[in-house]
């Protein structure tokens, strides 16, 4: 039986945003890339990307588009260089050496452009990946995970970079589970769940929607599981969202009840990882705008 | 590379596809010559006193554009399938997928380096193999016609099969179990005149015998059947393979989910 990846999800991107794709593992977070990009068609619908339709003008959408794949993948065959400069030949650019020598200075490429890419490091891999994508001068990058597995420097380099060429007019579309960079970066977010779009807001607005406090502390053994299915859990650290100071004094004295002892007791503002974990639990709050769903 | 890469659209696929095999000479040029050579020195040095062929014609002579025609086919067939089953295995294939390239790009560049390898591993073979045995140049139109429609097919019949493999044990099926034995019994190592009558009616409903025994006209201006008919079929056969392929290219079978 055929898996609907998604259902009645409906939205646009404006020019020169910076958008977030956010959903869990199996959300269609990459199915719906897949669409934009012509690597899978949708049973019914379409996409349109500066108003062309991405089956019909293939040619004209897919110039647009610079998609950075989650996948990493390389051929094997070539070096750095020769691989930026066969994939400008496929859209159609000549002469494109200053563009590719931009790109591999900007990524942190430049000395390793005559290198195979079988002799890179899965970071380097990445910047290629990246390098690739972008090698035509798209205005709308598509970034599924670009981060998943690289280290701080590469994140930093990458975000930089792409955070350059948003300034500079470009659209970007983002998908990640760094919830952080998505905050930092991201002027509207979407966010999907089993195919479904379930929230879509700009970024503060959703930072508003949630609870506006967070209580954090450490305990030294576990929770009981009536209190521990409130909390965000991560090893000691637990995270009751508390929207006034009587929540957070019930939550303690539960705490104290349950014979633990709460160190380290700070009061936070309310990041994108609360947000997005009381939209995923259904408890979507009510600044958060829904996402315009056809009937 | 640095200096002004000039390829675009199909020509800088055709580039790549080029440049793939070439990084890997020695296993996709070298190999299948020395492999000629070995059964030039086996099947010409056994065979020789006991086969006769068109009367006047040595068997050493009469073997080398079989095998010459032989190495073309199987190499033509192995640039495009390999190629893509590679990419698809590898997950690089979404580099190309990603691209405004259309069908008929991809179909031209893929059957175009198909036949760029076949044609260079004929002729280097032909000039190994033209030392044991030297055939005439009778009529090298009809060489160069046979040559280039041949591995046309057989780049478009390796594009289809490429497509359609989904990992390398259904491609081993279509090299050994199709192109190997419809390659061997095509009259590569004999004239078909040679066979009983039932074989000879089976080998004239395998194409490939046309595409040698074509080729082979261009060398001696004998043939076992017309150049002309065999030029019918060949590009019969052609024709409807390039359609296939063409579509399944223009669907995305298998690669556009």
């Amino acid at each position: 039986m055929a898996v609907q990846a998604l259902d009645r999800v409906s939205f646009d991107i404006e020019q020169g945003e910076f958008f977030g794709l956010l959903g869990p593992n199996g959300a269609g977070k990459t199915s719906l890339i897949s669409i934009l990009a012509g690597l899978s068609r949708a049973s019914s619908g379409r996409v349109l990307v500066h108003g062309s339709d991405v089956v019909a003008d293939y040619a004209l959408t897919r110039r647009q588009l610079g998609v950075v794949p989650q996948e990493l993948v390389f051929d094997p065959f070539f070096t750095v260089r020769e691989a930026l400069c066969i994939q400008s030949g496929y859209f159609g650019i000549k002469h494109n050496d200053d563009w590719i020598d931009e790109l591999l200075s900007s990524l942190g490429l430049a000395d390793k452009a005559q290198a195979n890419m079988r002799q890179l490091s899965g970071g380097m891999k990445r910047r290629v990946l990246v390098a690739q994508a972008l090698v035509h001068k798209p205005p709308v990058i598509v970034l599924d995970e670009p981060t998943a597995g690289v280290d701080v420097e590469l994140r930093q380099t990458l975000w930089q970079f792409i955070a350059k060429l948003n300034r500079q007019g470009s659209t970007v579309l983002l998908t990640t589970h760094y919830l952080e960079e998505a905050e930092a970066l991201c002027s509207r977010i979407a966010m999907l769940k089993q195919g479904r779009m379930v929230a879509l807001a700009s970024t503060s607005d959703l930072l508003q929607s949630a609870s506006s406090n967070v209580l954090r502390f450490k305990v030294d053994s576990e929770l009981p599981a009536a209190l521990a299915s409130q909390a965000r859990v991560t090893g000691r650290i637990v995270q009751f969202p508390a929207h006034n100071a009587l929540e957070i004094e019930q939550y303690l004295a539960a705490v104290r009840q349950a014979g633990l002892t709460a160190q380290d007791v700070e009061i936070r503002k309310a990041d994108l990882e609360d947000v997005f974990l009381e939209v995923m639990s259904g408890k979507v709050a009510g600044a958060v705008v829904p996402a315009e769903v056809p009937a | 590379m640095k200096g002004g890469f000039e390829m675009t659209g199909w020509k800088a696929l055709l580039y790549k596809e080029v440049l793939r095999f070439w990084k890997v000479g020695f296993q996709t040029v070298g190999a299948p010559i020395l492999t000629a050579v070995l059964y030039m020195l086996i099947f010409g040095h056994v065979l020789q006193d006991q086969v006769k062929v068109y009367g006047s014609v040595s068997y050493t002579a009469f073997l080398v554009p079989g095998l010459v025609m032989m190495s073309v086919l199987q190499n033509a067939f192995a640039n495009s399938s390999s190629s893509l089953i590679q990419s698809k295995l590898m997950g690089n294939l979404v580099f190309l997928l990603l691209t405004p390239l259309s069908h008929w790009h991809w179909f031209v560049a893929y059957v175009g380096s198909s036949v760029v390898r076949g044609l260079a591993v004929g002729a280097g073979v032909f000039v190994v193999t033209v030392f044991f045995g030297q055939p005439g140049f009778v009529a090298p139109v009809w060489i160069v016609v046979f040559a280039v429609l041949a591995a046309s097919l057989l780049g478009a019949l390796g594009l289809i099969a490429g497509l359609w493999a989904e990992k390398f044990d259904q491609m081993a099926v279509f090299q050994n179990f199709i192109i190997m034995p419809m390659t061997f019994l095509s009259g590569v190592f004999y004239s078909i005149h040679s066979l009983p009558p039932t074989w000879q009616i089976v080998s004239h409903l395998n194409p490939f015998f046309y595409m040698i025994d074509g080729f082979r006209y261009g060398f001696f201006g004998v043939s076992d059947v017309s150049p002309w008919l065999s030029l019918g079929i060949v590009a019969s056969a052609l024709l409807v393979t390039s359609a296939v392929a063409l579509h399944l290219l223009k669907i995305g079978y298998k690669i556009r989910h």
